[in-house]
């Protein structure tokens, strides 16, 4: 296994808003085909930190290698071309579209670079399908409901076809129900691809995560198995405040 | 806007306004014939600034000067080097290209009003540019192309495009090639990328599209378009000013567009029309009913164009579309 090079990794990963150091030099390495939980308190850098994998933000330091070739200053739309897409924590849909083109763009993305073949109407579907929606096509993305408008923002990540899926807070507004079925098409995604995840709910990490890297204060606490930082007297500080 | 809607609809649509715009050149009474020749034109340069203004959503105060880059592309070659009518309306084309590329490759590092300051900027420096080199341009009084040089000759058809009912003709295919064209970009992919620009730039980006090379892309297709239409003006209407570099052409397409409604293929010849008729029976209307006010019929423009934003604020046939016919491109 030691001779796999992770799908993902930075080195030394820094970045600092004037004097708030929001990440503050973070290793971090995730292997292909991994299911990877980032969590931490409010704050923690968590966003920010997935916002510099995916080139949303640049860094202030360190590096960023995809795949094994170094991305740290590739344009955002360079990297969802080379398989990193994100899906937003605050729904960033294209309210007044129809689900079916709020999708269709991230197909076509996928038709145009050659990395998925095929019609634009059969990507779409599938995606809509997949996320449940597919009986939604023609509706206004901005009259979906919340949780509907939070599916399709995953289905567009989706149809991106990508190598790695970030996943900021996706069950944030979803019911009991909607979060079950969220849980097992994950698991469906993560058969193809490595798929980091932030995300509070615990149960949901716990039934996802391969792997829990637990961030603080910019920097990374701890990282291991589910088990393991569930059992990690440093994180129990971290999350309840407890002087350890 | 949705490439799903069919497509038949949308090309039967606008191939019965094409034909309707054909059969008027033979029933349109002598004065209403030439408006609707000039206002043909015109609504080609207003589709090309909604392109840019509707479908991206970059509103440029500055596109007189690409309507203008096509008037005198044409219009200082035939003048001053005796080109025929091909040639000089490919020369047209040609000054509105690179001039868009030009200018949107500065411009486009700026949004919102910004981009609407360094348009108009930009727009500015043409206008006094064909003041400085005057002994050219002659400025306001402008060049006047010879009757005899407004001939188009192939294959042994000799059309002369100073005759009205030919003048009319030739509009009307201009504006009919740019209004499919515009249709076949609103429905095409590349329409749907600048639409999704407009609604959420950065989302549009972490979908993997660069937007700043898309948004040039548009800039330049409206630059080409809105040449197009200058340099047909040039042709067949002969004459080659200043004044249509100046700001107030610029406003014009934007008011065309937002009257006939922003991001629909015919809002641009709706608003243009109705903008024309307006203007021109508000003049003999304040006459009649108020007399002796002695009110500009720019006034009745405002006015009108006040209760549109209050009342209609996505133009007529954006509110028909928003009200009545979803399917309207």
């Amino acid at each position: 296994m030691a001779a796999v090079t992770p799908l993902i990794a930075t080195s030394g990963l820094k970045k600092h808003f004037g004097g708030l150091r929001a990440v503050d030099g973070v290793d971090f390495s995730v292997m292909p085909g991994e299911v990877r939980a980032v969590i931490g308190p409010n704050g923690a850098g968590k966003t920010t930190f997935v916002s510099l994998i995916c080139g949303r933000i640049e860094p202030t330091a360190g590096t960023i290698s995809f795949d094994g070739s170094d991305i740290t200053k590739l344009p955002a739309h360079r990297r969802v071309r080379a398989g990193i897409a994100y899906t937003f924590q605050i729904t960033s849909v294209f309210s007044n579209l129809s689900a079916y083109d709020n999708v269709a763009l991230a197909v076509q993305r996928t038709l145009t670079d050659g990395r998925a073949v095929g019609h634009l109407r059969e990507g779409v579907m599938a995606a809509l399908s997949a996320t449940g929606l597919a009986d939604r096509l023609h509706e206004i993305a901005g009259s979906l409901s919340y949780g509907h408008q939070r599916l399709l923002e995953v289905a567009m990540g989706l149809a991106l076809k990508p190598r790695l899926l970030i996943l900021d807070e996706p069950t944030q507004g979803l019911s009991d129900g909607e979060i079950e079925n969220f849980v097992a098409l994950v698991r469906e995604v993560a058969r193809e691809a490595t798929v980091l995840i932030i995300e509070h709910n615990m149960p949901v990490v716990m039934a996802l995560a391969d792997r829990i890297t637990v961030l603080d204060a910019g920097k990374v606490l701890a990282e291991g198995a589910p088990d393991e930082i569930r059992a990690d007297a440093a994180v129990q500080a971290a999350y309840l405040g407890a002087g350890a | 806007m949705s490439g799903e809607s069919s497509p038949a609809k949308h090309y039967g649509l606008h191939a019965a306004l094409i034909a309707l715009l054909a059969v008027l050149a033979f029933l349109l009474p002598e004065y209403h014939h030439g408006v609707f020749a000039r206002v043909m034109v015109l609504a080609v340069f207003a589709m090309g600034y909604n392109l840019l203004f509707g479908y991206a959503g970059l509103l440029s105060l500055g596109h007189a000067m690409f309507f203008s880059a096509g008037l005198y592309g044409a219009g200082l070659t035939m003048v001053h080097l005796g080109w025929g009518v091909l040639p000089a309306f490919a020369a047209g084309l040609v000054a509105g290209a690179l001039l868009s590329l030009a200018i949107g490759f500065l411009a486009l590092r700026t949004t919102g009003v910004a981009f609407m300051i360094v348009t108009m900027m930009f727009a500015q420096v043409f206008y006094l540019a064909l003041f400085y080199f005057g002994s050219w341009t002659r400025g306001d009084e402008g060049l006047v192309i010879a009757q005899g040089q407004r001939r188009l000759s192939f294959a042994g058809v000799d059309l002369d495009l100073t005759s009205p009912v030919t003048r009319y003709f030739a509009a009307l295919a201009l504006f009919s090639l740019v209004l499919v064209v515009t249709l076949a970009v609103v429905r095409s992919r590349f329409g749907r990328v600048l639409v999704a620009i407009r609604e959420n730039e950065e989302r549009t980006r972490m979908l993997g599209f660069d937007a700043f090379a898309n948004k040039l892309a548009a800039t330049v297709l409206s630059g080409v378009i809105c040449a197009a239409a200058g340099a047909a003006y040039a042709i067949l209407f002969g004459y080659v000013g200043a004044t249509f570099a100046s700001i107030q052409y610029s406003i014009l397409p934007l008011l065309w567009v937002l009257l006939g409604g922003a991001a629909t293929t015919l809002g641009p010849l709706v608003g243009t029309l109705l903008m024309f008729y307006l203007i021109d029976s508000s003049g003999d209307l304040l006459k009649a009913w108020l007399p002796g006010w002695n009110l500009s019929s720019l006034g009745i423009v405002g006015v009108a164009l006040v209760l549109l934003i209050l009342f209609f604020p996505k133009g007529i046939l954006g509110t028909v579309r928003e009200r009545w016919v979803r399917w309207l491109p």
